[in-house]
């Protein structure tokens, strides 16, 4: 049988290799240049990046089937559907989402000025980081406010479809909010971690995510602004 | 996408017992799981078949023990209508999806999709491991269903709405038995769709080098497209569970219409739309025909391609027809709904691109019969199977011609022209392609050769068997006997019983030839002869490791470099008719 097999890459054909991918934007080791704090190596980059879009497909998916779900059940011909008013906080909810958004972009950006050794300290890109993590919170405390709103109004999960598809919508939002939040506290760990180092895709797939959960909220308050 | 594979930082090589067959980050580990897996719920689905079977033609014979595990539903051995109802929906959840989505899906192509790309394992190990665990879980709480309150759900594996959400007044089962089938399916779901996720980064990003996307064999093809398709399709399935299990834990009213009337209660809900769950459910379920499907088809291409010594007239179009099959399966959610109410004209729309699935499945079959003309095809257990395959793919889809058809279904929806036509073109297929893969794989997994004169029993039994079952049917369902009664007593429906007599004489006949097969696997993997690095002389990579079964990093520490398309046969070379893909030698194409 003749086969041919190579010897496995040396770690330094690998940097150069993930270093002349493109993708990595100049700082695709979170170290910085030259430094002892860290070299990290991030063979696992591009398979996390592909698998944060795949995982938002389907998130995705899942969402527009229970849109469609929404607009058969309004169409079942049964004279249920019923207008409900949208608590005014999700409107401030809404807010400290899109400002939590803005607030990663800011930690991302900070973070690489610290990697690439133009910032000394970590404590300005933590502060940014903290931000997020404090505004996602926020915008979750808010949901509950909400749902306490409509239930003060006698409006629980089974009243009626509407506010069936309130609970639903938002609750399945929020489940998956929490797991960005869980993303963002494991970035926050790696950045402090000095055995467990933060790699960049970590960094940029956690914020991609997290933007998603931004943009899928706002089309659903579109759609429960629009249909509820 | 680069031809320059990232490797991902896999695990080390495990040292404990629980790490290494447990809880395994292995690859191919967690495919031996999977496979062991669906072969438990592939026997048990099978005995439920057998039971039903038997009961079909004698309603009054006890069967043995059964008066022990169910007392309800079969008191004194002696099978209930209600729970003939409820071993078939565990038959059919079984089969579906611990077996057909799980054998020729996740356990073949977690053990050999990271080879034949050269990875060294899968790209998100971790997650594998919780797929298999989640999918095990899932399973668990299924078969729980069985020794709860008054047994598992009645309504079937489509879990139809209303009967499925409105709790235990709609019958035995139908309590706590259905919100077990609710979660287990949503369980199930979560784990398919991390399962997918993996398959799809892992072919995507951890291709070695020189492994383009037009190199990779067919069968890893088959594996990716079928991942895409299982991402869109579970993640739909997913939400409509969830809406199911809120309809029957927190009273919302989702698939329950108002006023409906079931078990002498009016129900206390309004306004749900029945049609919703199937919208829901079918929107999943047809793709999950081909979840089934095109893993089968790749498996037996691949080893087709293998036996013939040459490659298929064109695999490109083989490929071309898998994803064309992918894109239509979303299309046609609605030619299972034609007598559900819908509008007839729906029906119509959904009726032409039924059609024009039969395209790409008739394109595939012809370059099958294409290429092994006049091929001088190596016959062995593995390439039987896959003729058996293509036989059953075309028996069983002939039938879909006319099922596509509105105005033909109206007479035979719900009848056993229906139950004959899935289990051939579904079941049985798929299961073919599950043997044909085992017979061939068996070697690189286990390092010994399967029994080939065994194999070769195995496989006609089970050909005339499965014929004997399932064409039947098709008469049967022409005859109008209608599907899921549990005894035959109208005028019309009792001269049809000699039929179902012969059935289930075939059916236990084949039931018990697949102990052929089994007693092979367990014989052949501690007795059966050491078997050759590549006895097959096969070109793609999992036959170029350094062992067999390969080591835990696939390769021994070495990356293989890929200098063919995968299909290297009838060509000279210093070892025979045949260039590895590994091997810079001649016949290096494109």
């Amino acid at each position: 049988m003749a086969t041919i097999l190579h010897p496995p890459q040396t770690e330094v054909e690998r940097g150069r290799q993930l270093e002349n991918n493109g993708a990595g934007g100049g700082f695709r080791n979170l170290a910085p240049e030259g430094g002892n704090l860290r070299r990290v190596k991030d063979p696992s980059g591009e398979p996390t990046r592909t698998g944060i879009w795949v995982g938002m497909a389907a998130i995705a998916m899942s969402f527009a089937a229970l849109t469609s779900a929404l607009y058969v059940r309004e169409g079942s011909g049964y004279a249920d559907w019923t207008h409900i008013s949208l608590p005014p906080i999700l409107w401030f909810n809404t807010l400290s989402l899109v400002l939590s958004s803005i607030a990663l972009e800011r930690a991302r950006h900070r973070v690489a000025t610290f990697m690439r050794g133009q910032e000394g300290t970590r404590s300005v890109p933590m502060l940014w980081l903290n931000a997020t993590m404090l505004l996602g919170l926020v915008f979750v405390v808010g949901q509950y406010f909400a749902w306490l709103k409509l239930r003060s109004e006698g409006l629980y999960l089974p009243t009626n479809p509407n506010s069936s598809f309130f609970y639903v919508l938002t609750g399945v939002h929020v489940v998956h909010v929490l797991g960005g939040l869980g993303g963002l506290s494991r970035v926050m760990l790696k950045f402090r971690s000095a055995t467990n180092p933060l790699r960049r895709s970590t960094l940029d797939t956690t914020s991609y995510y997290w933007h998603f959960m931004g943009l899928l909220w706002v089309y659903l308050l579109f759609i429960l602004w629009l249909k509820l | 996408m680069s031809d320059m594979s990232v490797h991902a930082a896999v695990h080390g090589a495990p040292t404990s017992f629980i790490r290494k067959y447990v809880f395994s980050l292995d690859h191919k580990i967690i495919g031996l799981q999977y496979y062991a897996l669906a072969l438990v719920a592939v026997v048990t689905g099978m005995v439920l078949s057998w039971i039903m079977r038997v009961h079909l033609v004698w309603p009054n014979a006890p069967i043995p023990g059964l008066g022990a595990l169910a007392k309800v539903g079969a008191p004194g051995g002696v099978v209930t209508p209600e729970y003939y109802l409820q071993l078939m929906t565990m038959h059919g959840t079984l089969m579906v999806f611990f077996v057909l989505t799980n054998a020729p899906f996740a356990a073949f192509g977690n053990y050999f999709l990271p080879i034949q790309i050269g990875a060294e394992d899968m790209a998100f190990p971790r997650f594998n491991m919780m797929s298999f665990w989640t999918t095990f879980v899932a399973f668990c709480i299924l078969i729980s269903a069985f020794f709860v309150g008054d047994g598992p759900p009645l309504s079937g594996w489509t879990g139809y709405a209303p009967l499925s959400a409105v709790g235990k007044d709609a019958g035995p089962g139908q309590g706590i038995g259905q919100s077990l089938w609710g979660i287990s399916i949503f369980v199930f779901c979560i784990a398919s769709l991390l399962g997918s996720l993996n398959f799809i980064a892992t072919t995507l990003d951890l291709r070695t080098k020189g492994m383009t996307l037009s190199r990779m064999p067919i069968v890893t093809w088959a594996w990716f497209i079928t991942s895409c398709i299982a991402l869109l399709a579970f993640a739909v399935l997913m939400p409509a569970c969830l809406l199911l299990i809120l309809d029957r834990v927190t009273g919302t009213s989702f698939f329950i219409p108002a006023g409906l009337n079931v078990g002498d209660h009016i129900q206390p809900h309004q306004g749900g739309s029945p049609l919703l769950w199937q919208h829901l459910f079918w929107f999943f379920g047809h793709p999950e025909v081909y979840i089934a499907i095109l893993p089968a088809i790749g498996i037996v291409s691949h080893i087709l391609i293998c036996n013939m010594r040459k490659n298929m007239l064109s695999h490109r179009v083989l490929i071309y027809c898998m994803m064309a099959i992918g894109f239509l399966s979303y299309m046609v959610w609605g030619h299972h709904m034609f007598l559900s109410g819908m509008n007839p004209f729906s029906a119509l729309v959904f009726s032409f691109p039924t059609l024009m699935i039969t395209i790409p499945a008739t394109i595939m079959t012809l370059i099958w019969l294409g290429s092994l003309y006049g091929s001088n095809l190596r016959i062995n257990s593995a390439s039987l199977f896959c003729l058996g395959f293509i036989s059953m793919f075309v028996s069983g889809g002939v039938s879909g011609f006319f099922l596509a058809q509105p105005s033909i279904d109206i007479y035979l929806h719900a009848t056993y022209f229906v139950v004959g036509h899935f289990h051939m073109v579904m079941g049985v297929a798929a299961i073919m392609g599950v043997f044909a893969g085992t017979y061939f794989w068996f070697p690189k997994m286990t390092g010994r050769m399967m029994n080939e004169t065994l194999g070769r029993w195995h496989f006609f039994l089970t050909l005339i068997g499965t014929y004997a079952i399932f064409m039947p049917f098709h008469y049967l369902g022409l005859a109008g006997n209608v599907r899921r009664y549990s005894a035959f007593q109208d005028d019309f429906l009792v001269p049809l019983i000699p039929v179902h007599k012969f059935i289930t004489y075939a059916a236990l006949f084949t039931g018990a030839a697949q102990l052929i097969f089994i007693a092979n696997l367990v014989y052949s993997r501690f007795k059966g002869p050491q078997a050759s690095p590549n006895p097959w002389e096969c070109t793609s990579l999992e036959w170029s490791t350094p062992s067999s079964p390969p080591p835990f990093d696939n390769f021994g520490g070495q990356h293989p470099v890929v200098h063919h398309d995968p299909y290297q046969y009838g060509v000279k070379s210093s070892t025979g008719d045949y260039i590895m893909q590994t091997s810079p030698g001649p016949g290096a194409a494109s």
